[in-house]
């Protein structure tokens, strides 16, 4: 269906139709982008094949579409200048419809019928679980950018790293202090009824606890949920802060909501940023968010402060100064984790050229050397900033950045330390057979 | 079933039970581990086909039997150490049971009641699965470790993460449940099954106790469904709640419909086709969805009674 | 919260749950009842008309009441376009058999998903309410907009009840739905009955929807709860029971609403899931259908 006879051309505005239009074009436009083709120009050596697990379909694709564009521009900064051990890198994009039975299956794919040398990419907690075992059976290093805590849980195995965002749990752990100084003691938790939403309830209560605050209501709210307003008369009257983690397409419902219940009379509210991933915090309905706290990744808007690194990285994935997409203010981007994947790819770079990476048969040796990793630095590699990587557990650990909602932004107030997120290893994967 | 000479569908089915395990030895790598996939959803089909396809009840709830074996079996690994027998027998356990509590309660309704009261109760289970997510994991699901999906039989352990032992287990599931649902659409218990989907005021007044006809064939149903779950969970080492909502209760349903209700190969044909149509569209587009579903439509406008179901209408009558 | 309070705001968040609830099913309860179609794609209508309501308020510029009330126009009107176009190249030709239309209608929710998300995206995007008025009570503040759902997806059940019952057209659908052949041998053109209820129940599911999308969003995966709770209100309500359909929904919206007061929200869903499960259980025939089918 062209634009040109499609229900669409209702839309006057140009820009939104450009944008559906955009959205039809990126699958076409990765193919055609440098390094997502074999490369053609005289190479010594077969490209790295990189499998991308990637949620085009299913809930997840507001995060897919925005992982994809950060990859694609990672892995052409990557061939620029000169590719893995010399080699060019190909990305093969397989869509795992954000569910974990398919995502087992797109782990296999790419391990016998691809033949990738790694997979990479995945984002939801439960695709990464149900796709763990197929990796670890296939022997197959898998490099998830999902922030969930399972890695770090050493619950998985050992072909799965988490190098290039932080897990939830050192994520709340690096709030909870702030929060306790800054927004109120006594804090009711809105979380959704399943595992992201668990990760909150479990480690935010002794967090808090440990800083002389604490939780004073929990609400877990049904993952099947649409509307909000019934649940909120159980959050207690003496709530100075909510603290809320929504996630999925109904969180706008959710803070428009929380605005007309509480209106201008509310307590403080702190969220992670995941609530409003590609959503443009200057929504209808959305006004109630102004002056409230939020954790973020990596900062959507530019900040005053922002390093060099910071600015090539936006310039290189193409985003404006609000976190849209350039040319295209209203196509917002999912800032705060996105990050994450040029990141681990520049991790996987370095060590497959620590390892003297070749081909498949080196997997192993990818993977101990992934594992003896410990610190990078901050720098056009690692533009959110610097961080450390724990080889135990598979994990890395970095900073984190709360900011406030101000005049239709959000500005950057407080950045965390590297060690306020750290906390003892669960586990060693390093004690499993390769 | 209208000719009464069992040589033929028999021969035929251990033809294809033979060519499964021929196709072991030729199909390249990436084929051999999606047809292991393939052959145990493709026992779910089967489960889900007896009760839709023989006794015509249209059930939305399939997906809480798979996931009861998916759990029964996978949980009693994780939490109680149990050996791969014993989880596989939990797991079976648990489903037939399952079955025996649901059947007990939807048979009281029929028809597009039956559909949603099943739907609600598989409703209920994936809630319950999310509920007690301590134990279960909730929407994240649980990985069933790897040391302990090994198989001890005797002196020998077969290691079930390996491709050639779960292709061999899957086919040995497979092949055992077709012979199962060939066998009982052939008896005298499958004929009364069919009597009564074509006419359940007479066939009980020929004296047959329709209900618990009904109630033996959802417990055999909902039991050969999470026999097919709990294999999954100890072949591809994942338990998770998406396996329990709803789009796997319809998926089923379209597998057996797509390969023709009332055959027996028809919910392997249906599984394998969906499962092409798929990962063949994917390699083209990005909207392969689209491409699915034009598929879909274009293949019930040709095969109105599914593929196997139109072969056996036009061409092969002996089709059991 | 005090307990009345508490209960009220229940009650009204139950209701409004009921008023969209009822239009969708209302719509599905038409094609299956008349038709005797499982429509397993009457989820993607509702969000097709939310994607639509969305396209079309924003290419309206002015008073968002403007692009709200185009929106409640022309998007039914598209997305029934979209339904006759579906049933006559595909649901006619087959015949309506029960069966194979259950595959086609999975693969008409396949392509009209597949085609929201290239050309809409996968975002969640808010359409602006045409107005916004927050009532302030006692104990808390409510959306006026929500109560104003209430009022129009009454009235519109008015509308259709009065076309059902007192008008030619509503007698010619109710003969098809009692016996289509004894229809079909007086005269009555049959398939283009089927072709004008299969699009008028398309366009109820729209019209909520776009009465919805400004709390909600429009989504493109936002078709699935609805298909479900709209299957449950058709059977719990009676099939082809206009006042049934109502009941049930109501039933349904209020205790969900309600009985989230007394139990932890995941444990309240289940239980109101089991409750209204085995009312049909107990009464399988539904609140207000006589025979069972």
């Amino acid at each position: 269906m062209t634009d040109k006879n499609g229900f669409f051309d209702l839309s006057r505005s140009a820009l939104t139709r450009r944008t559906a239009l955009k959205g039809l074009a990126a699958g076409a436009g990765l193919a055609v982008a440098p390094g997502f083709v074999r490369y053609s120009q005289a190479q010594s050596s077969a490209p790295i094949k990189i499998g991308f697990q990637s949620h085009r379909t299913g809930i997840g694709a507001a995060y897919g579409r925005w992982y994809e564009k950060t990859t694609a521009a990672a892995v052409k900064a990557i061939n620029d200048a000169g590719g893995i051990n010399g080699r060019q890198v190909e990305v093969i994009i397989e869509d795992d419809g954000t569910d974990p039975g398919r995502g087992a299956e797109v782990v296999g794919k790419f391990a016998s019928q691809h033949k990738t040398d790694i997979v990479y990419g995945t984002l939801f907690s439960h695709v990464v679980i149900g796709s763990a075992p197929a990796a670890g059976e296939a022997k197959m290093p898998y490099f998830v950018v999902s922030e969930g805590h399972h890695v770090a849980s050493t619950k998985l195995n050992r072909y799965v790293f988490q190098p290039g965002i932080t897990d939830v749990k050192s994520q709340i752990q690096s709030m909870a202090p702030w929060i306790a100084a800054n927004a109120g003691k006594k804090v009711t938790q809105i979380f959704p009824d399943f595992a992201f939403g668990y990760d909150h309830r479990d480690y935010l209560p002794p967090a808090l606890k440990a800083q002389g605050a604490e939780v004073i209501a929990q609400i877990a709210i049904p993952p099947t949920e649409s509307s909000f307003t019934k649940y909120f008369p159980q959050i207690p009257a003496e709530t100075e802060v909510i603290y809320h983690v929504m996630v999925g397409p109904a969180v706008l419902t959710f803070v428009k909501e929380l605005g007309e219940f509480y209106g201008s009379n509310r307590p403080q509210l702190f969220g992670f940023i995941d609530s409003l991933e590609a959503t443009d915090i200057n929504s209808p309905g959305l006004e109630f968010l102004d002056g409230s706290h939020f954790w973020e990744g990596s900062p959507r808007y530019a900040q005053p402060d922002d390093s060099p690194a910071q600015k090539a990285y936006r310039a290189a994935v193409g985003i404006d100064d609000n976190g849209a997409a350039v040319g295209d203010p209203k196509d917002v981007s999912t800032a705060a984790h996105m990050f994450g994947c040029w990141e681990t790819l520049y991790v996987v770079k370095k060590a497959m050229e620590d390892a003297g990476y070749k081909g498949p048969e080196d997997r192993a040796k990818l993977v101990e050397a992934t594992e003896a990793l410990t610190e990078f630095a901050d720098g056009p590699e690692h533009p959110q900033g610097p961080k450390t990587f724990n080889g135990k557990i598979h994990q890395c650990f970095g900073i984190q950045n709360i900011s406030k909602v101000e005049g239709g932004r959000l500005n950057v107030v407080h950045k965390t330390k590297i060690e306020d997120g750290l906390y003892e290893p669960e586990g060693d994967y390093t004690t499993q057979a390769l | 079933m209208k000719d009464a000479s069992p040589a033929k569908p028999y021969a035929l089915h251990l033809g294809v039970i033979a060519l499964l395990f021929t196709l072991s030895f030729v199909l390249p790598e990436y084929h051999h581990g999606l047809l292991a996939r393939i052959m145990v959803l493709a026992v779910f089909a089967m489960g889900y086909n007896l009760l839709f396809g023989y006794v015509g009840l249209l059930s939305l709830g399939h997906a809480m039997f798979f996931s009861a074996g998916l759990y029964g079996a996978g949980l009693a690994v994780i939490h109680l150490g149990w050996s791969v027998p014993a989880a596989f027998a939990a797991g079976f356990a648990c489903g037939a049971l399952l079955a025996l509590v649901i059947g007990l309660l939807a048979l009281r309704t029929s028809g597009v009641a039956f559909m949603i009261v099943t739907m609600m109760f598989a409703q209920v289970f994936y809630l319950v699965i999310l509920y007690l997510a301590a134990w279960t994991g909730g929407d994240q699901g649980m990985v069933v470790p790897q040391p302990m999906r090994v198989l001890v039989l005797g002196s020998t352990s077969l290691d079930l993460t390996n491709p050639t032992v779960r292709y061999m287990s899957a086919l040995t599931l497979f092949s055992i449940v077709l012979l199962i649902s060939l066998a009982i659409v052939r008896s005298g218990y499958g004929r009364v099954l069919v009597a009564i989907r074509e006419n359940e005021e007479r066939t009980k007044m020929l004296g047959y106790d329709t209900f618990s006809n009904k109630l033996a064939a959802v417990v055999i149903s909902g039991s050969i469904c999470a026999a097919s779950g709990a294999a999954y969970a100890l072949l591809f080492g994942y338990v998770g709640s998406s396996f329990a909502s709803v789009q796997y209760s319809i998926l089923p349903l379209l597998w057996v419909l797509l390969g023709g209700a009332a055959t027996t190969l028809g919910p392997l044909i249906g599984t394998l086709f969906m499962y092409y149509v798929i990962d063949v569209a994917s390699g083209y587009t990005s909207a392969y969805l689209l491409i699915v579903g034009i598929a879909l439509i274009l293949l019930v406008l040709f095969f109105p009674r599914g593929i196997l179901g139109s072969i056996r209408q036009r061409w092969l009558g002996w089709l059991p | 919260m005090h307990f009345g309070p508490h209960l009220l705001l229940a009650a009204l968040e139950g209701l409004v749950t009921s008023a969209v609830l009822a239009l969708t099913a209302l719509g599905l309860s038409l094609v299956f009842g008349v038709m005797r179609v499982v429509n397993v794609a009457h989820g993607e209508f509702f969000m097709l008309g939310a994607v639509l309501a969305w396209a079309i308020s924003t290419a309206i510029s002015g008073h968002p009441a403007l692009g709200f009330l185009a929106a409640l126009v022309l998007a039914p009107l598209i997305v029934g376009l979209i339904a006759l176009v579906a049933e006559r190249l595909v649901l006619r030709r087959l015949n309506y058999n029960p069966e194979a239309t259950i595959v086609a209608t999975i693969g008409m929710l396949y392509i009209i998903q597949q085609l929201a998300l290239t050309f809409y995206g996968p975002e969640a995007r808010p359409v602006e309410p045409p107005f916004s008025y927050r009532i302030l009570l006692p104990w808390f503040g409510y959306s006026g907009y929500k109560l104003s759902i209430i009022a129009a997806s009454a009235l519109l059940l008015v509308a259709t009840w009065l076309v059902l019952t007192r008008t030619k057209i509503g007698l010619i659908m109710r003969a098809t739905q009692y016996d289509s052949e004894t229809a079909q041998a007086f005269g009555i053109p049959v398939t283009k009955v089927y072709a004008g209820v299969f699009a008028l129940g398309a366009m109820l599911a729209a019209v909520a929807a776009v009465l919805i999308v400004p709390i909600s969003q429009a989504h493109y995966l936002m078709g699935q709860d609805p298909l479900l709770l709209s299957f449950i209100v058709v059977i719990i309500g009676g099939l082809g029971s206009l006042r049934g359909t109502v009941v049930a929904a109501v039933l349904i919206g209020l205790s969900d609403g309600i009985i989230s007061v007394f139990f932890s929200p995941t444990l309240a869903k289940i239980i109101a899931t089991l409750l209204v499960a085995m009312v049909l259980v107990f009464r399988p025939q539904g609140l207000f259908g006589t025979t069972s089918r």
